[in-house]
């Protein structure tokens, strides 16, 4: 066991220590009431194994390391404070990208050091650069495709020939690397270069809908490149926490793709516009509009509302007015019940963490397969800015690119409110059958003042 | 120095419990924790920061301080912005208690 030989017992013990308060904390945060002590055993399994590692032997640059931390822990811990809920998922994408460029970074250093001599360290270390690197620029271009930052899909001509020969061309380079003599740094070079940019082009045809899958995949990659560095280094930290997080993030990603059945290779290479092929079958009849004085009393002498919020809500920031709404029709005896869809909004539970800011009870909030039963039973079904989690073309169309994906079946009630911001299709550009439907009205608007003026007239009612 | 060779079936080992482990910790995970629970495991592979800061401590010329620089300096921000992130989600779960309304 020579690589953990240079460690003193204070550094293990405080290792061990670390790895394990990671793994229990992961167990304490994957329950609701758990959850918050969880991220603070992490947290102090972190500040130990920071800790103890400064008194690892025959280090220096200790200046250049402080500074180094200082800068990176205050930007993130300041734009961490500062960014708002709705804009969460690309924050959780740009701190996971760079925990990739450490790693891939971490590599480069040992190959500038020339020092990775045997062939088995050298693959595991160009192995961890390629994927530290590519979950660093995929994340940096799902980052800013979800901030608006750039243009929401760019599929190159013959996308997946370009991914495949660059795929090649970069794993044809690590060979070159890995065989070629320590020190020589010309093919290092070219390797990073060919690794960033894969991790562009993979992720710049990915549609919005599909982004919370692939951050979810980039953050395994990002466990398993750190766990890879960790046998490069020989530290059992990087070792266990990155391995577990490769693993726990990959089981996370199948739930995703799993909830909108969509097999991960099919998100990675086949764009969607591009899988649909055409608009699929023609949606007939037309939309109905109404008023908010109109749905206020629809639902003010309801016997049952279920609210299904989506990513219009969120962007909206309506989510406090949807709950003030709640509050007033439960007080005319109104049964209000919250319907979330395994990927309304831009991730999973993103509406959960919305909804519960903005202080609506869990008893209130529940997952598809407990409440689908339910449209039927119900008077109202008001959809605020969601739409293809319930496009019933998921049902029935087998042309439609969504053709499979489970769905919140709204269509199923009495009435369905939907509000909208414009009549256009939703994120992934497809039409939506339940808004022509002889049950459904629209209601036009933003979120957020459409509810607003919903609230006025239900006052006005009691 | 040479001593941080691996000694190949340990890593094996190593590799195949904690894969097991990082699986069956999540394996029954509610939906309304996929958000906070992928946010808490970005914090925890922060501890890159360990390896980067390993990485910058044995650096010598500056080609090797600046990668070591810039790898400390994101692995800090990988870090502590996992934290400040997942800290903020996970304090909506306060059951029963409202919010600011704000």
């Amino acid at each position: 066991m020579s690589f953990l030989s240079q460690l003193t017992p204070l550094i293990h013990a405080s290792y061990f220590v670390a790895a394990t308060l990671f793994i229990l904390g992961l167990k304490a945060m994957s329950s609701p009431v758990t959850a918050r002590g969880g991220i603070v055993w992490a947290g102090v399994g972190m500040l130990l194994a920071t800790l103890a590692t400064f008194l690892t032997p025959g280090m220096g640059n200790f200046g250049l390391m402080l500074v180094a931390i200082a800068i990176g822990t205050v930007l993130a811990w300041w734009s961490g404070k500062t960014v708002k809920m709705t804009d969460m998922p690309q924050m959780i994408a740009i701190y996971n990208g760079m925990g990739g460029g450490a790693a891939a970074a971490i590599a480069a250093v040992e190959f500038a050091r020339g020092d990775v001599h045997s062939p088995a360290v050298a693959t595991l270390a160009a192995l961890g650069a390629l994927i530290g690197a590519v979950s660093f620029s995929g994340s940096c271009v799902a980052y800013a495709k979800l901030q608006g930052l750039m243009q929401r899909t760019f599929v190159l001509p013959a996308q997946n020939a370009v991914n495949a020969l660059l795929s090649l061309a970069t794993v044809g380079v690590g060979v070159a690397v890995v065989l070629g003599p320590p020190g020589d740094l010309t093919p290092v070079l070219v390797f990073f270069a060919l690794a960033l940019l894969l991790g562009a082009i993979l992720t710049l045809p990915i549609g919005g809908a599909d982004m919370p899958v692939v951050i979810s995949l980039f953050n395994a990659f990002t466990g398993l490149a750190v766990g890879l560095e960790g046998y490069v280094l020989g530290n059992p930290a990087l070792m266990i926490a990155g391995i577990v997080v490769g693993a726990a993030g990959t089981l996370l990603t199948q739930l995703m793709a799993k909830a909108m059945n969509r097999p991960i290779s099919n998100i990675l290479f086949v764009p969607m516009q591009a899988a649909a092929g055409g608009e699929g079958e023609e949606v007939t009849g037309s939309m109905k509009e109404m008023s908010a004085l109109d749905a206020a009393s629809l639902m003010r002498y309801a016997q049952k509302v279920i609210v299904v919020p989506g990513y219009g809500m969120a962007v909206a920031h309506a989510q406090h007015k949807v709950w003030e709404m709640t509050a007033l029709l439960e007080e005319a005896g109104v049964e209000v019940k919250f319907a979330i869809h395994p990927v309304a909004g831009r991730m999973p539970g993103h509406m959960n963490v919305l909804l519960a800011e903005a202080g609506v009870p869990y008893e209130k909030i529940f997952d598809l397969e407990e409440i689908n039963a339910e449209f039927g039973t119900a008077d109202v079904a008001l959809v605020i800015g969601a739409n293809d989690v319930v496009n019933p073309a998921a049902r029935t169309n087998k042309a439609s690119p969504i053709y499979g994906m489970p769905i919140l079946n709204a269509d199923q009630a009495q009435n369905v409110i939907v509000v909208k911001r414009g009549q256009g299709t939703g994120y992934s550009g497809i039409e939506n059958a339940l808004f022509y439907g002889d049950n459904t009205r629209m209601l036009y608007g933003n979120a957020q003042p459409v509810v607003a003026e919903i609230i006025q007239h239900v006052k006005a009612m009691s | 120095m040479t001593g941080y060779e691996i000694s190949g079936l340990a890593a094996l080992y190593i590799f195949l419990l904690a894969a097991f482990t990082g699986y069956e910790v999540i394996a029954r995970v509610p939906v309304i924790l996929h958000t906070p629970l992928m946010s808490g495991s970005n914090f925890v592979h922060g501890v890159v920061l360990v390896g980067a800061m390993i990485a910058l401590g044995r650096a010598e010329t500056p080609l090797e301080q600046a990668l070591g620089f810039v790898a400390v300096v994101l692995g800090a921000a990988n870090a502590a912005g996992g934290y400040v992130v997942t800290e903020r989600m996970l304090a909506m779960f306060k059951s029963g208690k409202k919010g600011d309304g704000k």
